[in-house]
């Protein structure tokens, strides 16, 4: 089937089988490696994508349902010399170890910070529960969070 | 995942064709259970008919003392929606108790209610907030809509369109969730609706179900406390390796117990 998307601002129509998923169509076809697949089974949260701007896990979308959205993958949000401010605050604060979960606890960070107030510890812990890190580096990954949201929402935030 | 044909059609006679002209259709919602169903190969439909091109399918009303939700409508819209949590405030609060948000960013309020998983969150609040379950030709109450595991009233083809809800005076919905899945092991919901409470209960049987005994002996005496006197039999309860019938029916009291205190407290 044919599917029309947009990736990163990006036009693209790709050719695939029907049950190929949006994860498959981002780094099989577009070449999008950044993006994860982690568990296959919807749990990890190491696809995660931003769909329509809200995050999503990319394994659990099937082609079909990518038609005509909007995607922004971890290659579409900053770059090398003008890195996101959430990319940013990951890398001050150490919140990688093996880095493989990274992609996908950033594109869902985001998300929570564009979507939430007065984030805290505990917040940002629960706004991450789709996200598994096997690492378990998770202390300093929510001192990220909160760094890049003070970033984000401006410093008037308490 | 094997092969199958996609269609996305964009009105409910368009769904209802496509799926009486297959021989092993399903319909697709927010394919939260689905779509990981058929990538394990549990599930292996022919047609795999999406609904998200129905727009008539999505949005949130409020007319009367009624508040209706499109069956499309994500777990997240729910939470977010300013009318839910204005009249139903126990909605907003169980909807961002579901998965985790990418799970509720996807989800369907529709598709939760159609598949009628034992430990979904939706059912305790359909069966205890006076709900309707409205499909493309009838409606269905909402006490009698879960019929056993994965089994609901709803015929093959039939789609959920909206759902209704009664306004409570109060409510509130407490669960013991599973610390991986965050799905139900035992949810409880308790509604007050102008001093008759309802109790809707999830994870613990088959399906979710009304807690009768317990709305009887809440109904004298509104008080956590009063819950000690119910016997909950967990015969027919789920036993599983999250855990055992009668560990279930021990968690429905502490539910119940936690709803009641939050309700109370307000």
């Amino acid at each position: 089937m044919k599917v029309s998307l947009t990736v990163n601002g990006s036009k693209h129509k790709v050719d695939v089988p029907s049950n190929t998923l949006l994860v498959d169509i981002l780094r099989d076809h577009l070449g999008l490696t950044g993006t994860h697949v982690g568990c296959d089974t919807s749990q990890c949260g190491a696809c995660t994508v931003h769909l329509n701007g809200s995050s999503v896990k990319s394994c659990t979308i099937l082609a079909g349902q990518a038609e005509g959205v909007h995607v922004t993958t971890i290659e579409g949000i900053g770059s090398v010399t003008d890195l996101h401010p959430m990319q940013a605050a990951f890398r001050d604060r150490h919140a990688l170890q093996c880095g493989f979960c990274t992609p996908g606890m950033i594109m869902s960070a985001i998300d929570l910070v564009n979507t939430s107030k007065g984030l805290d510890n505990r917040a940002v812990r629960e706004g991450l529960e789709g996200n598994i890190c096997r690492c378990t580096g998770y202390h300093n990954i929510v001192a990220a969070v909160l760094q890049a949201a003070e970033v984000m929402q401006g410093s008037s935030d308490e | 995942m094997y092969p199958f044909k996609y269609h996305r059609p964009t009105s409910l006679e368009e769904a209802a064709s496509l799926y009486n002209g297959s021989d092993d259709p399903v319909y697709l919602s927010g394919g939260m259970t689905l779509i990981p169903t058929m990538k394990q190969r549990l599930a292996a439909p022919a047609d795999v008919i999406d609904l998200s091109g129905i727009e008539s399918l999505t949005g949130i009303s409020v007319k009367g003392d009624k508040l209706t939700i499109g069956a499309f409508t994500t777990h997240a819209a729910v939470m977010a929606s300013a009318d839910v949590r204005k009249h139903i405030p126990v909605l907003a609060y169980l909807a961002a108790q579901i998965g985790d948000a990418q799970v509720r960013n996807r989800g369907t309020i529709g598709g939760s209610v159609a598949n009628s998983d034992p430990s979904a969150d939706y059912p305790a609040a359909i069966v205890s907030l006076g709900t309707t379950i409205h499909c493309q030709n009838r409606s269905i109450d909402g006490t009698e809509f879960f019929k056993d595991l994965f089994e609901t009233a709803l015929e093959p083809g039939e789609i959920i369109t909206s759902i209704e809800f009664s306004m409570p005076t109060r409510a509130a919905y407490r669960k013991f969730p599973n610390p991986a899945s965050r799905y139900a092991v035992v949810g409880v919901l308790v509604a007050d609706f102008g001093g008759s409470i309802r109790v809707g209960v999830t994870g613990a049987g088959p399906c979710a179900c009304r807690a009768s005994g317990m709305e009887k002996v809440l109904n004298d005496n509104l008080k956590p406390a009063a819950i000690d006197a119910v016997e909950v039999p967990d015969a027919g309860f789920n036993s599983d390796l999250h855990a055992s019938a009668e560990y279930r029916a021990h968690l429905v009291k502490v539910m119940a117990k936690r709803a009641v205190a939050a309700m109370l407290e307000g």
